[in-house]
């Protein structure tokens, strides 16, 4: 049985789970190794009674909630769910289906990314 | 529903990144910066990690190293005899750790990893030249990986694995005739490349390089074509890997290209 390990280096505070996750999603794919759904993440979180997607440092720190949603984007199955901070019943579904739809639009632009990569390198080689 | 693919909801959908390839009715995809799929008989060019009992093992591009069994290789004086503990304990006078080798897959282990021989004159150690590693899907199989091209007196060893071999050219010499060579290999030995051939593979090499760059099938003819624009075009060795001459060869490529689909028109 081979192993496949995976090093990411981040750059920047803001939002690495999430960072970390799409673009080792990213890397499997385009290195050819067979899975069955691409797997995307993204946060939201709630603040003043608004929900929020994708925070950055200053809003995260701000004290409010943090939920981050990692899913199968076809398969429409949840992998990962981590919340920062309470919320209450309904304000969480809310702001896990805003998290949600997040990931979603990810996943088909990395979708879209990977297909024209391939077309390109595919031309390339003619 | 072939390889890379699986049937989900009866859909069938891509597990991989690549291109869909259709066969009567077999549906596959195809990825193409995956790592090296070796099949039977493909030619490979690897280097020597280590040594191990009665087996060399070589690196290739490949999840798993590749196994060179010593009964696998021609013994130096060419006699066809059983394999002794002598032999086994010689086993570093023919290979050693980093050497670069030529091989053919001879079928793959239980394991998984692949099983080499080097039986025939045309495989065996690779000297006096460079190891280019390539990306593997540029490398189609052919029916011939082994080029010897005459005018620059250069041997081109296209391994299926994405390495790639550029030296001097090495005479295939008979069994027959090694007893009387052997005082002629300790002369040889000291006779160093002419520089004339030094220079043609590097500059075979850096055409190979400029190529895998741009991201083209790798053939014999393209290579040798590169580094015939290059010295056409008076590009000093060192720069062929520079701006311009990518450029110009990307150009060159994309005329070539269009003429032929004109040509099918």
């Amino acid at each position: 049985m081979t192993s496949i390990s995976i090093l990411i280096m981040t750059a920047c505070m803001t939002g690495t789970r999430s960072a970390c996750i799409n673009a080792a999603t990213l890397a499997l794919a385009d290195a050819g190794i067979p899975m069955r759904d691409i797997v995307t993440s993204c946060s939201a979180g709630y603040l003043c009674s608004t929900p929020l997607l994708d925070l950055n440092y200053i809003e995260d720190s701000a004290g409010g909630a943090d939920v981050t949603v990692g899913i199968l984007a076809k398969m429409d199955k949840v992998t990962l769910l981590q919340m920062d901070a309470k919320l209450p019943m309904d304000t969480f579904e809310t702001v896990m289906d805003l998290a949600t739809e997040g990931c979603k639009a990810i996943a088909t632009y990395i979708r879209e990314v990977l297909l024209e990569n391939t077309k390109q390198l595919e031309c390339q080689r003619g | 529903r072939g390889h890379g693919t699986t049937d989900q909801d009866g859909e069938v959908v891509a597990t991989l990144c690549g291109v869909v390839e259709r066969v009567n009715k077999l549906v596959y995809v195809r990825t193409l910066r995956a790592r090296y799929k070796p099949e039977v008989g493909d030619i490979i060019v690897g280097r020597v990690i280590e040594i191990a009992p009665k087996r060399w093992r070589l690196e290739i591009n490949f999840s798993q190293d590749a196994v060179l069994m010593l009964s696998s290789m021609n013994l130096p004086d060419g006699i066809q005899r059983r394999r002794t503990a002598v032999d086994e304990l010689n086993m570093r006078s023919i290979f050693e750790e980093n050497d670069v080798v030529c091989a053919e897959v001879r079928g793959f282990q239980h394991d998984g990893s692949l099983h080499l021989q080097a039986r025939s004159q045309k495989y065996g150690k690779l000297q006096r030249g460079q190891l280019l590693t390539v990306p593997a899907y540029l490398v189609k199989r052919r029916k011939l990986h082994f080029h010897h091209l005459e005018q620059y007196d250069v041997d081109l060893i296209l391994g299926c694995n994405g390495f790639i071999w550029v030296g001097e050219h090495v005479v295939v010499r008979e069994i027959a005739d090694l007893k009387e060579d052997e005082q002629k290999l300790s002369a040889e030995a000291e006779t160093f490349t002419p520089i004339e051939t030094r220079r043609h593979i590097c500059r075979l090499a850096n055409a190979a390089r400029l190529l895998s760059a741009l991201g083209f099938t790798l053939t014999v003819e393209l290579i040798i074509q590169t580094a015939e624009a290059s010295v056409s075009s008076n590009v000093e060795i060192n720069d062929m890997l520079g701006a311009e001459f990518y450029v110009q060869t990307a150009e060159g490529e994309a005329k070539r290209r269009g003429d032929l689909l004109g040509k099918k028109r």
